[in-house]
């Protein structure tokens, strides 16, 4: 079941997604958190920001909008008060790191490097919900590649970045990161959508769009994971509505070498136990010895 | 507090006037986990592949005795609908107990303590675990009920064998006619603590009568809630302290925290 991304060695392919899981210890209560291939902790920025006011959620068919706003208090708070604590949880604990600046990013995935149990970083230049930085930087390749250069000249372990499916051509993003060094790629970020609502007759969320996630989104998602997978020589890591065994295995054999879980978790908090199991399942069956002779297998 | 992900079957569904569900439900296996008044439960129908997200509700009555919880569902959406044609014997997925309820006095030392519980609507639902806890804690629960009528008033009978019930009504065809701020009982109010659960403006305008009477006061919040952990944080609070998350600081909050308090 271990693979590798870009150095760093996940004993599954199975992580949570960034914003979806918290710190991971809000989940300890359902499931053993050292089972999990890894988990992203929540997008985390040089300094603390308070998110979009409320409202922040919808609920749409098969999925749901949300425009928090990187709510989060800032790197140093992670570094001093949650470092501590997820440490020695025995996965990989992941920081998504975001900014509203270049400068922010790299500031941010400096301080990011000194902690010695950290071994990778999701830079997040796909946030749709934020005015500053966020998405801003990932619908170019020219914005994405500048993010990138930044944070590899301060960050010397495994680097994976996270790519917006709101652009035209997702893979010339990812050569334009794999060109700076990015280890990995993970795709894809929330779609950009709203919702209005017909009775008030006006948009649901506060800032009036939201990102998009759920199943309603994995076909958009599955196809953005093929593409990329063909364009690029760095391991991608796939995303966007995976609820079930079933769902990571598509991603996988689209080219993934690791999933993340994202909204599901909401709806069943052991659902990435049930993924973990499921894909060791499948193998048995299909009598595969690793996960990597599965990886791309659909092309 | 441990929390929990359990199956829980329906022992009775029934409802209450034209639009209240009233469930009462026991653990699939095992005993279900204590609750606090306030806390809530996110339940989802198993198999349910029209809905995404579980449905936040608060805990309307935990009877440790009997093992046994009441949900107090508002059938209002397409969730709740869902919820409404449950039948005796279903199975539902819940995640419980969630969030920081009421602040209750300690056990046995509530001694002639006095409370106004006030209650809005489908607000009254936890009003009635809360009035159990604090009458078993020697504390003298009186409830307020704002209903937009008559028909809108559920569990009035259960709740007036534990104290005085008042209630005001929009149209007038119950109690007296107006909003519960406007019900003579506050002139001469005089209680150790309000609890008021209900519309966001009623809290608002119930915290600010408690506050001009040196009264405490607390809040139970709504939000849209996405997951019920404190992980995704979309059910946030704008607070003198920042956005707050529902699920997880509240759903009761002080009315000081809220910045309730001033004018």
């Amino acid at each position: 079941m271990s693979i590798n991304i870009g150095g760093l060695q996940l004993k599954n392919p199975v992580l949570t997604a960034s914003g979806t899981f918290g710190y991971g210890l809000e989940f300890a209560d359902f499931i053993d958190l050292s089972r999990l291939g890894g988990i992203i902790v929540k997008g985390t920025t040089l300094e603390p920001r308070q998110g979009n006011p409320p409202p922040r959620m919808a609920e749409t068919p098969q999925g749901m909008l949300n425009c928090v706003g990187l709510q989060n208090k800032g790197v140093d708070y992670f570094c001093q008060n949650i470092y501590p604590q997820v440490r020695q949880l025995g996965t990989n604990v992941l920081v998504n790191v975001s900014g509203s600046t270049v400068e922010d990013y790299a500031a941010c995935a400096a301080r990011v490097a000194a902690l010695d149990d950290i071994p990778a970083i999701e830079l997040n230049i796909s946030c749709p919900n934020v005015r500053q930085g966020g998405m801003a930087f990932g619908v170019t390749a020219q914005g994405a590649a500048s993010v990138v250069r930044a944070v590899r000249a301060v960050y010397g372990r495994t680097l994976i970045v996270k790519l917006s499916p709101n652009v035209t051509d997702i893979a010339e993003i990812a050569r334009a990161v794999e060109g700076e060094g990015a280890d990995a790629v993970s795709l894809i970020n929330t779609l950009m959508g709203m919702a209005i609502d017909a009775e008030r007759m006006k948009p649901v969320l506060s800032i009036k769009t939201g990102g998009l996630s759920g199943p309603a989104v994995k076909p958009v998602a599955l196809r953005m994971v093929w593409q990329v997978y063909e364009a690029v020589r760095i391991p991608v890591i796939g995303l966007g509505g995976i609820t079930s065994a079933t769902d990571a295995v598509e991603f996988i054999l689209a080219g993934a070498s690791a999933v993340e879980i994202g909204t599901a978790n909401f709806i069943d908090p052991t659902v990435s136990m049930k993924v973990i199991d499921g894909i060791g399942q499948y193998l048995d069956r299909h009598g595969l010895a690793s996960v990597g002779d599965l990886v791309g297998r659909a092309h | 507090m441990r929390k929990y992900l359990l199956d829980l079957t329906v022992a009775e569904a029934t409802m209450l006037r034209t639009s209240y569900l009233l469930l009462r439900l026991h653990a699939a296996s095992g005993p279900l986990p204590q609750m606090v008044p306030g806390q809530f439960v996110e339940v989802r129908v198993d198999g349910d592949a029209g809905s995404l997200l579980r449905v936040p509700i608060s805990v309307n009555l935990y009877d440790s005795r009997r093992d046994e919880l009441w949900l107090l569902v508002h059938v209002v959406g397409s969730g709740t609908r869902r919820l409404a044609a449950l039948v005796r014997g279903d199975v539902v997925s819940a995640i419980l107990p969630l969030g920081r309820g009421f602040t209750l006095p300690e056990a046995r030392q509530g001694g002639g303590q006095r409370y106004l519980l006030v209650g809005g609507g489908v607000g009254v639902a936890p009003l009635l675990f809360l009035g159990q806890e604090l009458s078993a804690r020697g504390a003298e629960p009186t409830f307020l009920l704002g209903a937009r009528s008559e028909a809108d008033l559920v569990q009035t009978e259960l709740l007036s064998a534990m104290g005085p019930v008042h209630v005001t009504t929009d149209d007038g065809s119950f109690g007296e006619h107006g909003l519960v701020t406007d019900h003579s009982l506050w002139a001469d109010a005089d209680y150790a603590r309000v609890c008021t659960c209900g519309p966001m403006p009623m809290m608002r305008a119930v915290a600010r009568k408690a506050s001009e009477r040196g009264m405490e006061c607390e809040a139970s919040l709504e939000g849209m809630m996405g997951c019920g952990l404190g992980a995704c944080l979309c059910c946030v609070h704008p607070t003198p302290e920042g956005h707050l998350c529902v699920c997880q600081e509240g759903p009761v909050f002080t009315a000081e925290r809220l910045g309730w308090t001033q004018a």
